[in-house]
């Protein structure tokens, strides 16, 4: 077999790793699944009312909800390298004569997986709810594809804060620290609702251009056109810092 | 050359660059291991073992010095020394969460196996290591002993033709210390080169051929645990004395200097280096009865290896001054 071969191979294989370790901790999945809906249904009918919002809440929640929940998983896939790291996993499979990329394709294949089942899980919750995209079949798929596009760019941030930290410890400072830093959006409110320098700083969160954009693609209040082109460009720059530095950091580790 | 498994020469690493006043962990040190022995790095904490294990095993580059493992360079042809290796790290580098089959059969996978002979392999070190009544359960709810030998199992998938074993039996109780020394010792006859870091003296003794001592970085004596113990001056006479506050007057009363004297108070215990066994044994009895010091145990033995790699680093100063 060619290296490019067994590039795809370890990936795949590192990927059914992660879906061999749902297989043996079904609650934990469930209960990453179910939090983000817990959280749809408190701020949604417990704690809602959504300040500034024009329309039906539920429309305005479901967008933020679902970029916050992407916003979150950062937290998870840090959590997850974390552990390998510590436990000496990472080092028997960098002592192995396998893909080097692999461990890292591996896990953000598992994690993409796992953030497109729990989109899936709290849109047929929301459905349930009386939520509809009123954008079409073309404007779901759209606000999908930004949404894990926007996954995509926190798991690789994931990646690299794990592998500078390394450390439980810095974890859990980060799993703290993710709550303001999603709650600063336009998940909840609209920004003009908020004090100017609030409203201005949760603007620039690239989860409410990513939240704004979707709610136009479902033809939601709080929907405005022109924050497609921010959806986009903010993961990708993202990216564009991120995962080079997380790739160069993997690579490092012999130092 | 060509009967070397392991080539290291003039090893030198330093962490985080080597500049300020780091400390170098490996400091110009030099180790050759013959094909199909067991070779102990035998050093206190800190002395560079992991940072040794990890540059052979490929994790981490030396900053200077030339390193061969079955005859491949561990820099410029780490994968081809990745195909012929096998590691157990300090930590049982295992998934938890998973099954000890499931961790064979990924290991198996990424070793390129494929499908059928990964499951076939993870069945047969199953077997081998005592753990195929366990296969299903879930690492983390292994004992440390189970957990290590799994370990050992994952590190022997593709029979490497060298082992690396980082303190394999750190943190074990007696037991899983004896589980993994016999697992060690059945890998010899098959012809796999094994070398091993530990901070214990009785694990270098009972396992390998040859020994090295390494103290900060460099190797501070090399050969077998026989020639280790001869080079420090042979056989020593321990005497136990039944009331300790003659122990000042007994040192005066033995065959040899002073200062080569060791006094354990506790155990109101002299020990000191003898050349002469029998004459040395009779020199004692005899002085001690005319002193009229009574000895409770008069013995003589062997040095142990810890006598030898105090007194070869040179640390025995310091314990003879605290006793």
């Amino acid at each position: 077999m060619t290296t490019a071969t067994y590039a795809l191979t370890d990936s795949w294989t590192m990927t059914r790793r992660e879906l061999a370790r749902w297989g043996r901790q079904p609650v934990t999945v469930v209960v990453n699944l179910v939090f983000p809906v817990m959280l749809l249904l408190m701020f949604g009918y417990l704690v809602g009312g959504g300040r500034g919002v024009s329309g039906e809440y539920l429309d305005f929640l479901v967008p933020g909800m679902l970029a916050l929940t992407m916003a979150f998983g950062l937290e998870g896939t840090m959590v997850a390298v974390t552990q390998d790291l510590n436990k000496g996993v990472i080092d028997r499979f960098r002592a192995m004569p396998m893909a080097n990329g692999a461990v890292l394709v591996g896990r953000s294949a598992a994690d993409m997986l796992q953030s497109a089942l729990g989109l899936a899980v709290l849109l047929a919750v929301a459905a349930a709810l009386g939520w509809r995209a009123h954008g079409g079949a073309a404007g779901l798929l759209g606000a999908v594809g930004l949404l894990l596009l926007f996954r995509f760019a926190m798991l690789w941030i994931g990646i690299h804060l794990a592998l500078v930290a390394g450390k439980p410890e810095l974890v859990q400072a980060v799993q703290i620290l993710v709550w303001p830093v999603g709650f600063l959006s336009n998940a909840f409110a609209a920004p003009g609702s908020m004090p100017d320098w609030l409203g201005t700083v949760v603007q620039w969160n690239p989860m409410s251009h990513t939240a704004t954009a979707v709610r136009d693609l479902f033809g939601s209040p709080g929907g405005e056109p022109g924050h497609l082109w921010a959806a986009v460009l903010w993961p990708l720059a993202l990216l564009a810092v991120f995962f080079p530095l997380a790739v160069r950091r993997f690579a490092r580790l012999s130092r | 050359m060509t009967d070397a498994a392991i080539t290291v020469e003039d090893v030198r690493k330093t962490y985080g660059g080597g500049g300020g006043n780091n400390r170098p962990a490996l400091d110009g040190l030099d180790l050759t291991v013959a094909r199909g022995t067991v070779h102990a790095v035998l050093g206190p904490n800190g002395a560079g073992k992991t940072t040794l294990v990890r540059i052979l095993a490929t994790l981490l580059r030396p900053d200077a010095g030339r390193v061969e493992v079955a005859g491949c360079d561990v820099v410029r042809e780490a994968y081809a020394v990745r195909l012929r290796i096998g590691l157990l790290g300090q930590h049982a580098a295992l998934d938890e969460e998973l099954g000890g089959r499931q961790n064979l059969e990924l290991f198996g996978r990424l070793y390129h196996l494929g499908a059928r002979r990964a499951r076939a392999r993870a069945g047969e070190l199953l077997e081998r290591f005592e753990l195929s009544g366990t296969g299903h359960k879930a690492v983390k709810q292994y004992s440390g002993g189970m957990r290590r030998r799994l370990d050992l199992a994952a590190s022997l998938i593709t029979e490497p033709e060298v082992l690396f074993l980082d303190e394999p039996t750190t943190g074990l109780d007696p037991r899983g210390r004896a589980e993994v020394w016999d697992s060690v010792r059945s890998l010899v006859g098959g012809g796999t080169t094994v070398l091993l870091t530990t901070q214990y003296l009785e694990e270098a003794d009972q396992l390998a051929d040859r020994i090295s001592l390494v103290d900060a970085g460099r190797v501070v004596a090399d050969g077998t645990a026989d020639e280790l113990k001869a080079a420090t001056g042979g056989d020593r006479i321990d005497v136990v004395l039944r009331d300790a506050g003659q122990l000042g007057a007994a040192v005066a009363l033995l065959p040899v200097p002073k200062d080569a004297v060791t006094v354990d108070t506790d155990r109101r215990l002299l020990s000191a280096p003898v050349t002469d066994r029998m004459a040395a044994l009779a020199a004692v009895v005899r002085a001690l009865a005319e002193a009229g010091v009574e000895a409770e145990d008069i013995a003589l033995r062997r040095p142990t290896l810890d006598e030898v790699f105090l007194r070869l680093t040179g640390h025995d100063e310091r314990v003879k001054e605290a006793a």
